[in-house]
């Protein structure tokens, strides 16, 4: 058999240079007249170790990590040419242990079931894969669409874009609702700050959204779809516009698809501008509308009155992406994993001071330590892992103590942060949870749209009283008023952005209570991050009186002569950090 | 509602040079069309690189949309750029996971050696700063974005070497 060499083009394995890989193989393929095949995916969820270079021959499949251009024609050369693949920089294979064997093992992979495994550019890939096969299989059985719902009901599918509603349930409504006209959106406007799952499908398997949109469409009738992407992600477009003409000249979209006289369902991508609160389903509707995107109250909701007031349908990438293996492996097979409440897998984004980050697939049901822990190598640099933030803007901080909270809605919630779209940034002891806290509020603050007072106003005033705190100005009384803020917003917010705005600080009150206490009363930043609170000294040990920091001082409160100990008088300083950013013989000191 | 963002209008400094036909087979495809205010803006900041206040005059006159509606929603969103911006936007990712590993140096470093702040412009239209909220690359944190190109596991220092040689890059040719 003829090798096959792939390489994993993904936003973020071309951002760790895997285009230079790809292109630097294509060419040294050429220039000695090898004969392998080279093809393209997109991300396996291995993104610490990208660039990914997976080669498959006679003896098995091996996955390369961290292939730069140069190590690219080290692997090609060894492993095609001399057939000795580089046991060193292997990662993962079957025939052998390698370093990434469990990160891979230990998943189930129904969402990502062909992500980093075929081709998301062609459509020949995806059927050879099984895809379009569970539209064709509730076509040619003549299942009804009340059927297709019922199995979506059964398998206990919930929104994978943080609500966590039933997504059979919201079904059954627009299928409920007679209308000739009716939509089926895809919200792919993943605003999540350090959430990527949905970029990471759309990039690696836009088909099997455009089939979950398909079957969607089936069920409750609907004969326009849109997907709504954000702008930010244009390699996920570019796919998703490919995926959709080739569908089209497959006959799956356009009119009597599949042979089915009177089934007719279009999709177009509407290309996001760039607002947080668009994640919000009538705020979405309304910016697909050409107009400002605020929400409004519900009811009607949108299953009633929705897109041009039809009846619609919104479904998040995720719940899409899970509908086509549903369909063909059945409710059962999907309600086996997971908990009793909450069913199936859920994609995490891994990021922050962990390890390995990258995309990974669990079941329901593990616990946050096994992921962190097992999946994600534990913490960076050796540090102590202090707590990881779920749920972005809208979620809270978990503590190390609650690590062994199971991963389920339910139990997620109890928590004070929420399974959100499965964001988990990790936080070790270098970080600030003020500083977290504040972080979060700034952003939502930025975001919220404006139309309800107690959101507008009341993140702002919430962000006033943190700012003031992480600069050393915090006083008795402080924490209360955050709270007693956050308990008004979170209650007369009129959309999802301001009812959860506030759980970032009342997780991070909660849990870490004595962090803001040491910030207010003792003026002290545990963590030391928050500036204003450090103290910047010279350690004379360190220091060789290189006179960088001197000449960079911005306030001149830095002497010292060449190559004696330098000094930073405090009466002076103003804690803007240059010094410590500058110096390279770690001779500045925090405390 | 990103209320720092609303600024006025400056009058186009480049007035003259602004070939408004450029708009027609724009208006052309989107006139009448349900839903077009969105597309329309960003095909206008697709010709432009901004929306001058002329721009927006046309539109709603061609168009037939009040002014207040497109400037609305243009002031919305933070796509929409009411300045003219550099030859290069620099966008440092201040995501969470950036956040946490200190996207906040890189932001610092890049305006101290560019000597604009956050949002403006080189006078030399070559650069211009920008914070965004997340490119989703958060396993390689911090990262910022220059054209299409995404860099990662930056310091400081790095960011800086990179702005510097593109600088060269282009100065030279």
């Amino acid at each position: 058999m003829i090798p096959t060499v792939t390489v994993g083009l993904g936003s973020c394995g071309i951002a760790a240079g895997a285009k230079k890989t790809f292109e630097k193989i294509r060419a040294f393929r050429e220039a000695e007249n090898l004969d392998f095949k080279l093809s393209k995916t997109s991300c396996v969820g291995m993104c610490y170790r990208e660039p990914l270079v997976e080669i498959t021959d006679d003896t098995g499949t091996y996955l390369y990590g961290e292939v730069d251009a140069d190590r690219a024609v080290e692997v090609i050369e060894k492993h095609i040419n001399q057939h000795e693949p580089i046991r060193d920089y292997i990662v993962y294979t079957d025939l052998f242990d390698a370093p990434e064997n469990d990160f891979l093992k230990s998943q189930v992979k129904i969402v990502l079931r062909n992500c980093g495994y075929m081709d998301p550019e062609s459509i020949d890939d995806y059927e050879k894969r099984n895809g379009y096969l569970a539209i064709k299989k509730i076509i040619e059985e003549k299942t009804r669409p009340e059927e297709v719902i019922d199995t979506i009901l059964k398998s206990g599918l919930r929104g994978r874009g943080g609500g966590g509603f039933p997504t059979g349930m919201k079904w059954k409504f627009a299928h409920n609702n007679q209308s000739a006209e009716k939509y089926v959106i895809c919200n792919a406007d993943e605003g999540d700050p350090g959430a990527f799952m949905d970029r990471s499908v759309l990039e690696g398997d836009p088909h099997s959204v455009l089939e979950g949109m398909i079957i969607a469409a089936y069920a409750i009738g609907a004969t326009g779809g849109v997907i709504y992407c954000r702008a930010e992600y244009p390699l996920a477009i570019k796919r998703l516009n490919m995926a959709i003409r080739q569908a089209h000249e497959k006959g799956y979209l356009g009119n009597h698809l599949f042979g089915l006289e009177g089934f007719n369902f279009d999709i177009y991508i509407k290309e996001g501008a760039g607002a947080f609160v668009c994640g919000e389903e009538t705020a979405l509707i309304a910016s697909i509308e050409g107009e400002r995107g605020m929400p409004r109250k519900r009811p009607p909701f949108p299953a009633v009155s929705g897109l041009w007031k039809k009846p619609t349908n919104i479904n998040n990438v995720e719940t899409l992406a899970n509908i086509p293996w549903i369909i063909m492996n059945g409710a059962e097979a999907y309600a086996k994993y997971g908990t009793e409440k909450s069913k199936g897998t859920k994609v995490f984004a891994l990021a922050g001071k962990v390890r390995h980050s990258g995309l990974v697939e669990v079941p329901m049901g593990m616990t946050i330590r096994e992921v962190i822990f097992k999946l994600g190598g534990g913490i960076k640099n050796d540090k102590k892992f202090k707590a990881v933030q779920m749920g972005g803007p809208s979620g809270g901080c978990i503590p190390e103590f609650l690590a062994d909270t199971t991963i389920d809605y339910d139990s997620v919630n109890a928590t004070g942060a929420i399974m959100g779209s499965g964001g988990m940034v990790v936080m070790d002891e270098t970080t600030c949870m003020v500083d977290v806290a504040k972080f979060f509020l700034d952003f939502t603050r930025k975001e919220s749209c404006g139309k309800c007072t107690f959101c507008r106003m009341g993140t702002k005033r919430m962000l006033e009283i943190l700012d003031r705190i992480t600069h050393g100005q915090g006083q008795e009384g402080d924490i209360e008023k955050l709270e007693e803020l956050a308990y008004q917003i979170k209650d007369n917010s009129l959309c999802g952005l301001g009812q959860t705005a506030p759980n970032p600080v009342l997780t991070t009150i909660r849990y870490f209570r004595d962090e803001y206490e040491a910030h207010i009363k003792h003026k002290k930043c545990p963590a030391k991050v928050c500036r204003p609170l450090l103290t910047y000294q010279v350690d004379p040990e360190k220091c060789t009186g290189c006179m960088v920091c001197l000449k960079n001082c911005p306030v001149h409160a830095i002497t010292g002569e060449r190559k004696q100990p330098h000094v930073i008088h405090q009466d002076i300083c103003t804690k803007c950090g240059v010094c410590y950013s500058k110096c390279k013989f770690d001779a500045i000191l925090l405390s | 509602m990103r209320v720092a963002r609303i600024q006025s209008v400056e009058k186009s400094i480049e007035k003259d040079g602004l070939d408004l036909s450029l708009l027609d087979p724009l208006i052309l495809k989107y006139s009448g069309k349900k839903g077009n205010l969105i597309p329309l803006l960003q095909g206008a900041q697709e010709l432009y690189g901004y929306i001058p206040g002329e721009v927006f005059e046309k539109i709603s006159k061609d168009a037939a949309i009040p002014l207040s509606d497109l400037f609305g929603v243009a002031t919305f969103y933070a796509q929409f750029r009411l300045h003219p911006v550099g030859k290069f936007i620099i966008k440092v990712c201040h995501g969470t996971a950036c956040h946490v590993q200190n996207a906040l140096e890189i932001s610092e470093s890049l305006e101290e050696a560019l000597k604009i702040k956050d949002g403006e412009t080189t006078a030399d239209r070559f650069f211009t700063l920008e914070s965004v909220a997340c490119l989703g690359c958060c396993s390689l944190a911090p990262v910022m974005m220059i054209g299409d190109q995404t860099y990662g596991k930056l310091t400081g220092n790095e960011a800086v070497k990179i702005v510097k040689n593109i600088r060269l890059e282009h100065s030279k040719g």
